[in-house]
């Protein structure tokens, strides 16, 4: 990483992505141009500001010269599937395999989603992404009190196995591989997928696919959570080990600056809160005697794709190394796979507007276009109308279409990282891999990432920038097209089709959780339930067998994680802003 | 209403409580809400994640406030405000303090709410100083009723 000053013992094996001849040539005609040329011209007209900067406060240069990556080495660049994976975790990425194309769907019942997940992949959709309801992802069941008004709304409500297997039915779980977004109660839901499989005769080495399980960033930005972060982080241990010896090819967890970037953040934090978090999760497995190399492979990461396309292809190239670089000189990864990050990308919900809503069609598709140059393994386009409801079908159709015609008809998927050796990109990625190190450091300073969420590091840093944030769009330095610049005179509104949720959709998720439980046999779920809350008492135990016999008993998700309780206690934040 | 008292009330700074009700976790717009209320000259009581209605409108009890902002992204804002009008209604205090919403709220359930007692909701597009307005607007046209 080191700049152009001072050498170090690993300058024999740096071979400078501009050697230093170039370098100094073109800071002469740099020079020379700006006292000529340029003077002049700024003279004549000058520029629109004083200064240009990235979302994250970046300074940007007016153009980028060899002179400009006098700290890149070839080495760090290098090529695509290998070490430290700048350029791509493949070495033929899209060429082999495209992305996966992963619209997320999730409303009312299982049923009801069930029929999105078919019409979606008739569209022609190559993976499987799951938006449960608020009280899946905290875990209360369809008939608490908490749930109601909620059930069914922002996604698909599960209370019991049952639920599960109607969301998959029809579906061929070793054919396609499903993503399900959710956290706190991800090990519940693992637990009944696999039961599912297992139900319908699946190897479950053959299954592929993602919970997201990422309960650190949970604390930090998106702000579901149910027990405080000690037994979390042991549940999440519990998960990644269990998937290591059983689940060849699932992911246990998705690693997720996502929403750490909704909640506010820049590019920067969320690249370096995401490395943060994936580090605290590595140590804790690592720290329970299971070698990185047994795992690291499985574990994959999520990030936003934002408007500022430069900075979010550096992201997106700067993480990859990041990573690498930590697995192997940190934890001591001996393997490619250990090293090489994968990552989910969805575009930016946060940058759609309520007025002019088929902007967010536009927005979307540059987001989109940046994600695939930037490598992003598989892809969820928003609908242009998620400023007003979750998607309609028509707007999921849409959004697939944007990736189809980006895959299709763009010719940007035949060449790998096609904008890696650019003056600028090279430049902005390093500067971004400095700033994520930066981070890094001052977070072990605070005493490493558990500690850094106790104190509110996190959460200040996020509130402060969104601030700035909203500061600066509504001064209108910071310009959002059709809400504070173009905007449309009042009643000048254009209409989007809006998806409505089916009122009774909650009446009958409660009446199918009461059938189930007045079905059941109630000893069998009492032991399956003693078994899990004797396990939660004991660290050295794996959660998962008792949960997944738990399930196939129809205990309900709400009646495990009560189970859980009384051993693990519940989490209170302390708000800041 | 006498003019001292009048004029004694419209000198003490507006109090809200800004509160999350539901279970949605997304506390980006109620932070920047509660911050540039704040640097309005209001006080603010902002009550954390995952309230209940009755929770709510007890903490407003509580402090005495002017009035309560809820922010709510779960889209079930058609439950939870006319449950809080109905709990402010028992407490008789649904003209006293102003009850105003924020987040995604769709054009024809924020006229459904206003119609039924909802002062005012702000979408998600609203400056800091949009929103400041809102409060004091709403604030104001409780204190010239009574």
């Amino acid at each position: 990483m080191g700049g152009a000053a001072g050498r170090s013992p690993d300058d024999d094996r740096r071979t400078p992505l501009a050697d230093e001849r170039l370098r100094r040539q073109a800071a002469e005609d740099a020079a020379a141009w700006e006292a000529a040329e340029l003077a002049e011209f700024v003279r004549r007209q000058p520029e629109s500001r004083s200064e240009y900067r990235t979302a994250s406060g970046l300074p940007l240069q007016r153009v980028y010269t060899p002179a400009d990556v006098a700290g890149s080495d070839w080495e760090r660049l290098g090529l695509p599937g290998r070490y430290p994976f700048t350029r791509g975790p493949y070495p033929t990425m899209y060429r082999g395999r495209l992305w996966t194309m992963r619209q997320i769907a999730g409303y009312g019942t299982p049923a009801d989603t069930n029929e999105r997940f078919r019409y979606l992949i008739a569209q022609g959709q190559t993976g499987l992404s799951v938006d449960f309801d608020m009280p899946t992802l905290m875990g209360y069941d369809s008939d608490h009190e908490m749930s109601e008004g909620e059930v069914g709304r922002e996604g698909v409500a599960i209370d019991v196995l049952d639920d599960m297997e109607a969301l998959f039915a029809g579906i061929d779980l070793e054919s396609i591989s499903v993503s399900m977004t959710i956290n706190p109660t991800a090990w519940i839901l693992l637990a009944m997928y696999v039961a599912v499989a297992q139900g319908r005769g699946h190897d479950l080495n053959k299954l592929s696919g993602t919970i997201q399980n990422d309960i650190l960033k949970e604390y930090v930005a998106q702000k579901e959570w149910i027990y405080p972060i000690g037994p979390s982080m042991r549940i999440v241990r519990d998960t990644i080990v269990h998937c290591a010896r059983t689940m060849a090819r699932y992911n246990p967890i998705n690693i997720s600056g996502y929403h750490i970037s909704e909640a506010g953040a820049n590019a920067l934090q969320e690249a370096a809160f995401t490395m943060a978090n994936a580090r605290a999760y590595v140590r804790e497995v690592v720290g329970s005697g299971v070698p990185a190399d047994d795992f690291a492979g499985r574990l994959s990461f999520y990030f936003v794709c934002q408007s500022d396309f430069f900075e979010e292809l550096a992201k997106f190239r700067a993480v990859r190394r990041v990573w690498a670089t930590m697995m192997r000189e940190e934890f001591g990864a001996r393997r490619p796979e250990s090293m090489r990050l994968r990552f989910h990308c969805q575009t930016a919900a946060a940058s759609l507007t309520k007025p002019q809503p088929y902007n967010n069609v536009v927005r979307t598709t540059l987001q989109a276009l940046c994600a695939v140059l930037g490598g992003a393994q598989s892809l969820h386009t928003n609908g242009l109308d998620e400023a007003y409801a979750i998607p309609s079908e028509s707007a999921m159709k849409l959004a697939l279409r944007t990736q189809q015609v980006i895959a299709d008809e763009t010719n940007v998927a035949s060449v790998v990282d096609p904008l890696g050796g650019s003056y600028y990109l090279e430049s902005l990625t390093d500067r971004m891999e400095r700033g994520i190190h930066d981070y890094l450091r001052r977070i072990e300073e605070i005493g490493g990432t558990l500690r850094a969420i106790e104190t509110n590091f996190f959460q200040r840093e996020i509130a402060e920038t969104a601030y700035e944030h909203a500061l600066r769009k509504a001064s209108g330095e910071r310009v959002v097209v059709g809400v504070n610049k173009y905007v449309d005179p009042p009643g000048a509104d254009e209409a989007v089709d809006v998806h409505r949720i089916d009122p009774a959709a909650e009446r009958r998720q409660i009446e199918h959780l009461r059938a189930v439980k007045a079905a059941r046999d109630p000893t069998a779920v009492g032991s399956a339930l003693a078994r899990l809350r004797s396990d939660a008492a004991d660290t050295a135990a794996n959660l998962m067998p008792a949960t997944i016999e738990a399930v196939k008993a129809r205990a309900s998700m709400g009646e495990i994680v009560e189970a859980l309780r009384p051993s693990f206690g519940t989490y209170r934040e302390t708000p800041v802003f | 209403m006498g003019d001292a008292i009048a004029t004694g009330r419209r000198a003490r700074p507006i109090r809200i409580l800004v509160a999350k009700v539901g279970l949605d976790g997304h506390d980006r717009g109620v932070k920047i809400v509660a911050r540039a209320l704040r640097d309005a000259g209001m006080e603010v009581i902002y009550t954390g994640l995952h309230r209940t209605p009755l929770e709510v409108v007890k903490v407003a009890l509580q402090e005495d406030v002017d009035a309560i902002g809820v922010s709510i992204l779960s889209g079930a804002h058609m439950t939870v405000f006319p449950k809080l009008l109905d709990l402010l209604r028992a407490e008789g205090l649904a003209d006293e303090i102003a009850l105003l919403g924020g987040g995604v709220i769709p054009d024809e359930d924020v006229v459904a709410l206003k119609r039924l007692g909802v002062a005012d909701l702000v979408g998600q597009d609203a400056t800091p100083d949009e929103v400041v307005a809102a409060v004091q607007t709403a604030v104001a046209a409780r204190r010239t009723v009574r």
